[in-house]
């Protein structure tokens, strides 16, 4: 038998909004990228219906938000909606920056499946995805 | 939720965008529904043009592209992208940047935007280019744009998947010989000299004008008449022209019986690219560790191990 291929887990990063800090979601990317992932970027400025539509045409297995100029109470849920009424809510939604504690429980309720504070190491980043990953793929698999 | 091949392919045949990319996604990653997906869809496939847009690194491919699919759009086309990038040797990572430029055409529904990795393969585009095409294909694009990474020298393999290539060569990456080397200058039908704006355009321009004429020197009996245009994709100048210059392309091959002959020309080596891959499979598992182990000790040379394994190979083709 030919060697299995192990496929990589594919990764949407996008910022929404009018936000343009591009530091944390840059070395996000990179970290991802280290750790075997295919990043793909969708650049500045986006709406939730652009992202969901990339998630869709990329067909990504995450896809996760950067935000560090708020307006995430409203983007974010707005895309958790999207991605659902689009039949594609089995990719998982992340987000990361600027999200004070008491916004998590809501944007958690919305159907945000992590998120990730300020000071966040890449490392523990890295290490949720590939456990996500793996047991994703034991159902895929099952 | 496990999805069926026959559901997939039924689906993106009616153009469903989900149906198209789990396709591309199974095809990109060796999952065997994908295979049965192609097979359903494959008598559906023949139509799309092909166009590969390629040159060095830096060069505004992306931007180039965005400023096409919106040229095409316009005149009422609809186009599939697939854009290539760089996987990485070491960790099978990458990054996926070519959509960046493409924001504009994110929610229209008469364009499909694909990134791909590289995912180990040489030439300029990923393993499962070709596969993708063939989707977007079947699902009635009309042209499929294949961006391939930045490239150096001899990574034309778009050449042989595309009807019509475009090169893009810009002013200021040093040596004007550098800026298009040879294996880029002998293929393409379409030559464009992009950021038209800057310093140095004239002596790009002036080279590639001679390369060219050089080219045609060569090649007497190429009976189409490589144009040589200009373009300032960043501020969207040239595209009307651009999209001329491949359309014309597109009228000489259907002309000339070209159109169907690549079609047929990119389906036959399909098929011996699988061929070869999957006899190589096959072979490096058959290849015995003792085999391999004597190579590392110097007591048996490359060439009669490689033979030892062919043969074996072959032997067993014939007694199983």
């Amino acid at each position: 038998m030919a060697t299995e291929y192990k496929r990589p887990l594919r990764v949407l990063l996008a910022k929404l909004g009018m936000d343009t800090h591009t530091v944390g979601i840059t070395i996000i990317g990179h970290a991802l990228r280290e750790a075997g992932m295919e990043v793909i970027f969708t650049g500045l400025k986006q709406t939730p219906e652009m992202v969901c539509a990339a998630a869709i045409q990329e067909d990504v297995d995450v896809v996760g938000i950067s935000t560090l100029s708020a307006g995430h109470t409203r983007s974010l849920p707005k895309l958790a909606r999207l991605l659902r009424e689009a039949g594609a809510d089995d990719k998982l939604l992340v987000a990361g920056g600027v999200i004070p504690e008491e916004d998590k429980a809501l944007l958690e309720q919305a159907g945000v499946h992590r998120i990730f504070t300020m000071g966040s190491d890449t490392r523990d980043i890295v290490a949720y995805l590939e456990s996500w990953w793996e047991t994703r793929r034991a159902e895929e698999a099952a | 939720m496990r999805q069926s091949a026959t559901e997939v392919a039924n689906r993106l045949l009616a153009g469903e965008t989900a149906a198209g990319a789990r396709a591309i996604r199974w095809l990109d990653d060796r999952d065997p529904r994908g295979a049965q997906v192609l097979a359903e869809i494959y008598p559906h496939t023949g139509r799309a043009q092909a166009v590969g847009v390629t040159g060095p690194p830096g060069a505004g491919k992306s931007t180039l592209t965005d400023m096409l699919v919106a040229e095409w759009r316009r005149l009422g086309r609809r186009v599939a992208v697939i854009a290539v990038d760089p996987s990485s040797p070491f960790t099978g990572g990458a990054i996926l940047g070519d959509r960046v430029r493409m924001g504009r055409h994110a929610l229209d529904p008469g364009v499909f935007i694909r990134s791909l990795g590289t995912r180990g393969q040489a030439g300029g585009l990923s393993r499962s280019t070709q596969d993708a095409a063939l989707v977007f294909d079947a699902m009635g694009f009309d042209i499929v744009i294949v961006e391939t990474v930045g490239v150096g020298q001899d990574e034309i393999d778009v050449v042989n998947l595309a009807h019509t290539t475009v090169i893009v060569a810009v002013p200021g990456l040093g040596d004007e010989i550098q800026a298009v080397k040879a294996g880029l200058m002998e293929a393409g039908e379409v030559f464009v000299v992009n950021k038209a704006d800057r310093d140095g355009f004239d002596a790009t321009w002036r080279q590639m004008d001679l390369m060219l004429h050089l080219r045609a020197q060569a090649l007497p009996d190429l009976r189409w008449d490589v144009p040589l245009l200009r373009a300032a994709a960043a501020k969207g100048e040239g595209a009307e022209e651009i999209v001329s210059a491949i359309e014309a392309h597109r009228l000489f091959l259907e002309r000339e019986g070209e159109f169907v002959r690549r079609h047929g020309a990119r389906a036959r080596d399909q098929v011996l690219i699988l061929v070869r891959d999957a006899l190589a499979a096959i072979a490096f598992d058959l290849a015995e560790e003792a085999v391999l182990q004597q190579v590392e000790a110097r007591t048996l040379d490359p060439y009669r191990a490689a033979e030892q394994i062919v043969s074996t190979l072959t032997n067993g083709v014939v007694t199983a």
